[in-house]
């Protein structure tokens, strides 16, 4: 399942809705992530997204993920347009018979989530505004797939 | 013609969203070359293409590739979702 949303919501929630459509898998993985602050310079974030090809993107990645590993069911939710500090911006949860495939399963999500899903963020801090630049280490962390 | 969108800080450089452009080029790159002889705000947005991404018909791709039945053409930068 996939959700693209500007719209809030409760991980634990969701990981619990997810835990019981997902019964009969023996592993559950779950990841959140979440607007961190780290030296109390941000105010919110701002993420823009790229409305059909983000959906069409995501999708693509969890049938590849689906390909690779033997997987029971998956779950991508990630939200867009102003988030404040503390809040979920998304969350993924793979199920699968055994742990190694739903811990693979989410990290490699997780690391195409980074780079090829179309999100831009813009952190809005005290002292002015500035895109988040791309890091070379999550584009390398796509080579080990 | 061809819808052609803008996100991120390139969105912001060229100051819209998306534009229909009439264009006579073969490939990406040509359209580029289109749009920076437009004005400066163009050619400042597409002056380092080593920092630009594209997609074609909302699938990423490169520079060189053609525009013969595309309909829609994206520039942003890098991704950074999760």
């Amino acid at each position: 399942m996939l959700r693209v949303q500007p719209d809030p919501f409760d991980p634990g929630m969701e990981a619990n809705a997810f835990a019981a459509r997902a019964a009969g898998a023996g592993a559950i993985v779950t990841f959140t992530g979440i607007v961190r602050d780290t030296d109390a310079r941000l105010a919110a974030m701002e993420i823009e997204h790229y409305p059909g090809m983000t959906e069409r993107a995501i999708a693509a990645m969890m049938d590849q993920a689906r390909s690779r590993w033997s997987l029971t069911d998956a779950l991508v939710i990630h939200r867009h347009g102003r988030l404040a500090v503390g809040e979920t911006i998304m969350m993924v949860a793979t199920a699968a018979p055994h742990r190694a495939h739903a811990f693979a399963a989410a990290a490699f999500l997780m690391d195409y989530l980074k780079s090829r899903a179309p999100f831009w963020k813009k952190e809005m801090g005290v002292a002015g505004t500035s895109w988040v630049a791309a890091k070379d280490d999550d584009e390398d962390a796509l080579k080990r797939w | 013609m061809i819808d052609v969108l803008y996100f991120a800080w390139v969105r912001e450089r060229i100051g819209l969203p998306r534009e229909r452009v009439a264009t006579t080029a073969a490939t990406v790159a040509g359209l580029v070359a289109e749009l920076s002889a437009r004005e400066d705000r163009y050619a400042l947005a597409f002056s380092d293409l080593t920092a630009l991404r594209v997609a074609v018909d909302q699938e990423l791709t490169t520079f060189d590739a053609p525009l013969a039945g595309v309909r829609e053409v994206a520039f942003f930068p890098p991704m950074t979702g999760g």
